[in-house]
């Protein structure tokens, strides 16, 4: 049987979390790391947040910002240390750890979520 | 160019060409943009980070949900976040400019001008930030 390579998949991961960070994560720095702490607007009350994250499409679009950002954030993290750096010798270990840590993020994503539901 | 040296590395392959300095990025403006835009990925991830703590004060109850507030206002996360802002925008302009190159749109024989794929990005970028303002704020 041909072995598949992973690398498509992999870079279709790295692309779909490109547009869903592209699209929300401006925003959403602008908000809660900006807006709120500065008080140039009020925060939402924890039970608004806590409605809205109980809600099951925005809970979905929360856990897909957060498993593709890992995806788009390992793939990149990855082939810049590989280009930029040049660490070309620990290749592997570098993958395993990167994909490791979006597997594990998205994974604890998943069970916050599941539990605020 | 540094020289081609003749040192035995493990795992790397004997080079026949010059080696590339490792500080290649640096020597052309162009280089550097590249380089910032890769490296902007390191913000989406921090960001990533941020959120997961916010999910788990939200979980954890309303006192740890003030705590992170308080938190998020300390002066390096702050700092961190302004930052933070200054690359994703960067990262979510560059991305959206290069979808054009990657995705080919049809409407039946012809092909849809690669603007108009980058203008409904752009589009829905602000469609996508109204909608999270709305759901956040209700205003």
């Amino acid at each position: 049987m041909a072995r598949r390579h992973p690398e498509p998949l992999l870079w279709m991961l790295f692309s779909a979390g490109g547009v869903v960070s592209g699209m929300l994560m401006p925003i959403l720095v602008l908000l809660f790391g900006l807006a709120f702490p500065l008080g140039w607007l009020t925060p939402p009350t924890y039970d608004t947040l806590r409605a809205v994250l109980g809600n099951p499409i925005a809970a979905l679009v929360v856990f897909s910002l957060c498993a593709l950002s890992l995806f788009h954030w390992a793939h990149r993290f990855r082939h810049t240390l590989y280009d930029g750096l040049q660490i070309k010798h620990l290749n592997e270990v570098i993958a395993v750890v990167s994909y490791g840590v979006a597997v594990a993020g998205s994974g604890l994503a998943a069970y916050l979520l599941w539990q605020l539901a | 160019m540094e020289q081609t040296t003749d040192v035995y590395t493990p795992y790397h392959p004997r080079w026949l060409r010059p080696r590339v300095s490792t500080y290649w990025w640096l020597q052309k403006p162009a280089y550097l943009r590249f380089i910032l835009r890769e490296g902007s990925c390191m913000f989406v991830g921090w960001f990533t980070v941020y959120l997961l703590l916010l999910l788990d004060a939200v979980l954890e109850g309303p006192l740890a949900y003030e705590v992170f507030l308080a938190w998020s206002g300390t002066p390096w996360v702050l700092a961190l976040n302004v930052v933070t802002l200054a690359f994703v925008v960067f990262h979510a302009i560059t991305f959206f400019q290069a979808a054009p190159q990657a995705i080919v749109v049809r409407l039946g024989r012809t092909r849809v001008p690669p603007r108009a794929v980058l203008l409904g990005h752009y589009a829905g970028w602000v469609a996508v930030s109204a909608i999270v303002w709305f759901v956040l704020l209700g205003v």
